[in-house]
């Protein structure tokens, strides 16, 4: 099992979160939308021009920019 | 009287709930906050008087956004009989933390897991009554929307608040310390009492989705719906308008006339070209205006917002902006009002001011109902709809300007996060609600401003009264000679100067002024215009028109959001000065190029 940033997984790609390294207000957002350490995502596909990824969490669909999701690593499954 | 608080996390169906029990029209849409401020209704619950509040949306009780601390203002400085915390079942997994806090403050709380329709579909299922025990509070299914389970939710709440106890919190932050016990108490309920698949099955919401976020088609499908939405608001409302401008002509001939024909000359015109003109060409916009935001609603409500912001936040991101700003940017083409009390979301003050400053751009629907008029007189039936989609593209095109030009001031460093909710389609009686709404928003609207300011206009352009109306000698003959210095170089001449100056209240006074101001209506007033404007000076005055200011209110509610006079100035000076440089540029280049 590897470890790698969310920020650099594919559409269709799954994983668990194995780490939050996100500051105090980032930390609380993700927390609040479902972002738990041990808690399984699934990417749904990426936005073009960088734009943000379109995330499954739990039941929960939502958008995330690249950029905080460069704060948050992904154990591979 | 005892009160009923609504708790939950945004777009859980809070506001629908609420009109539900209340009869009221609050604002609904499939976009979390909606709801920004608080809206409380008085009813008749069992036999006493009880009144209800709808909070907004947050995630969290000691959260640090704008809206979490009014909730938390809210509870910690009124006593609550009972809070109904509202959770969409399909997100119980991350919901159920509300209802835990709520449980550790001791508020007396009573549990609606709403959208069990969606659960069902989803395969996930509750068992209520093992999660009541685990709670200790009374825990229903229901969907508001569609009133399943609404009788029961009824009665139990009537009996609940009769038996309870008033509870005023004190300091919420510091009674909320342990998040980690409450972590672990969710995980115990969850694995007792509810059950979700391993994978959710694919829906009708992952379907569309690979279409309409599908990497190549996303941005040119988004652009295709609006465009087409706009059609179909042309296509029906065009038909209904000349009817009502067909109606009133019929009754100001038939019944008017002759009933004002002995009046004082003076009151007469007053009423009649006045009032009844002045008010008349307002009023052939109420179905255009109705239908406009019959489609406004739809969209906001199936949540193709959400998906719009995923498709430009990209470019938004350049600009200093985000997605929701982009969707604040849309609701703006409704009104841009509401648009600016959307921006409580965002929690950094920077991009909230950005997002506020580029919003006065979005052509409103008030504004289009003055392009749409002048188009109209003016060019011809091909070219009208070029123009006005050219007038979109300018508003759109001046929002990023000024982000652009103003994105360092106002930098910011937000996490862009956002829920995408399941497609959704509003029921007829969401419709209708909404389409009512609008309806009385526009009459309170007309009866404030617009009476006063076609009345206003009238005086101005017939006194004196020894003067012939509308010439240079009358007040507004004065006025506009004063204003001229400016507003030539832009090719305003001095009638159109006095519908600018009360376009500054609302836009629709604009067109009730021009019907004042010519002294005639319907299509005798449209041949009038084209008389007296060619196509260079009627864009021109259009340009101006849709960036020097957007209204009184708009200008009201920057002020109060952003808490700031000097923010106000600054947004209401560089709107003047960008539409005056624009005008200027477009009527001195068109005329320089020999139009
Ligand atoms: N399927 C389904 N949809 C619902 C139900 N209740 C509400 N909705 C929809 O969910 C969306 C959100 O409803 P609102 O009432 O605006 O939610 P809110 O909690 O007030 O949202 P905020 O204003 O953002 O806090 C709307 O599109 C509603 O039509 C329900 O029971 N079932």
């Amino acid at each position: 099992m590897s470890v790698v940033k969310l920020s650099t997984m594919g559409p269709g790609q799954s994983g668990v979160i194995a780490a939050l390294h996100a500051e105090d207000e980032l930390y609380h957002r993700l927390a609040e939308m479902g972002f738990r350490v041990g808690n399984r995502i699934e990417i749904l596909r990426l936005g073009r021009f960088s734009g943000p990824l379109h995330l499954r969490i739990g039941t929960t669909d939502l958008m995330l920019r690249r950029s905080d999701a460069q704060k948050i690593d992904i154990a591979a499954a | 009287m005892k009160r009923i608080a609504l708790l939950g996390m945004p777009n859980t169906g809070k506001s629908t709930f609420f009109n539900r029990m209340t009869g009221a029209s609050s604002r609904t849409g499939n976009w979390p906050g909606v709801t920004v401020d608080l809206l409380g209704a008085k009813v008749l619950l069992g036999s006493s008087m009880v009144e209800i509040v709808d909070l907004p949306g947050i995630y969290d009780l000691h959260g640090f956004s704008e809206d979490e601390q009014v909730v938390r203002h809210f509870l910690e400085n009124n006593s609550v009989d009972l809070v109904l915390i509202v959770l969409n079942t399909s997100q119980i997994e991350r919901q159920l933390s509300l209802a835990l806090q709520a449980k550790q403050l001791g508020l007396p709380a009573l549990m609606l897991l709403n959208m069990a329709d969606e659960a069902k579909k989803l395969g996930i299922t509750v068992d209520p009554d093992k999660m009541s025990k685990m709670l200790e509070m009374p825990v229903v299914m229901l969907s508001a929307k569609y009133g399943t389970g609404y009788r029961e939710v009824h009665e139990l709440v009537g009996s609940r608040v009769a038996s309870s106890q008033p509870v005023r919190l004190e300091t919420i932050q510091e009674m909320l310390a342990e998040e980690g016990k409450i972590e672990s108490a969710m995980d115990k309920v969850l694995k007792s009492t509810v059950q979700i698949p391993a994978r959710l099955p694919d829906n009708l919401t992952t379907k569309l989705d690979r279409v309409m976020l599908h990497p190549w088609l996303g941005l040119p499908l988004f652009f295709l719906v609006m465009y087409l939405t706009f059609q179909a608001i042309f296509l029906f409302g065009k038909p209904l308008q000349d009817g009502v401008t067909w109606m009133l002509d019929a009754f100001r001939s038939a019944a008017l006339e002759p009933l004002f024909s002995h009046f004082p000359v003076l009151l007469k015109g007053l009423l009649l070209d006045g009032i009844y003109n002045g008010l008349g060409t307002v009023a052939t916009f109420v179905p255009i205006i109705i239908l406009f935001f019959l489609f406004m609603a739809i969209i906001e409500d199936t949540g193709y917002l959400s998906r719009a912001a995923f498709l430009m936040d990209a470019l938004m991101y350049r600009l200093g902006l985000d997605g929701r700003s982009f969707v604040m940017l849309l609701m703006g083409f409704g009104c841009n009002v509401p648009a600016l009390m959307g921006t409580r979301v965002m929690r950094s003050r920077s991009l909230r001011f950005l997002t506020m400053l580029v919003i006065p751009f979005s052509l409103c629907s008030a504004r289009l109902q003055v392009f749409i008029f002048i188009t109209a007189a003016i060019f011809s039936r091909s070219a009208a709809p070029l123009v006005l989609f050219s007038l979109y593209l300018f508003s759109f095109a001046t929002s990023l300007l000024t982000a652009v030009l103003f994105k360092r001031q106002f930098a910011n460093t937000e996490p862009f996060i956002l829920e995408v909710p399941p497609y959704r389609f509003p029921t007829l009686r969401q419709m209708l609600m909404r389409g009512w709404l609008e309806v009385r928003h526009f009459l309170i609207r007309a009866s404030k401003f617009i009476v006063a300011g076609v009345v206003l206009v009238w005086l101005l352009t017939h006194l004196p009264t020894n003067v012939p109306p509308g010439s240079p000698q009358t007040l507004a003959g004065m006025i506009g000679s004063a204003c001229s210095p400016l507003l030539d170089p832009i090719g305003i001449d001095q009638q159109l100067a006095l519908a600018l100056i009360f376009g500054f209240v609302a836009k629709e006074i604009v067109i009730g002024s021009l019907a004042v101001i010519y002294g005639t209506q319907g299509n005798d007033l449209m041949a009038m215009m084209a008389s007296h404007l060619d196509w260079v000076q009627a864009y021109s005055f259009m340009l101006f028109t849709l960036v020097y200011t957007p209204c009184l209110s708009t200008v009201a509610t920057l002020k109060s959001e952003s808490k700031s006079n000097s923010f106000m100035w600054l947004s209401l000076g560089w709107s003047l000065l960008l539409a005056w440089v624009l005008s200027f540029v477009f009527y001195q280049g068109a005329r320089a190029l020999g139009y």
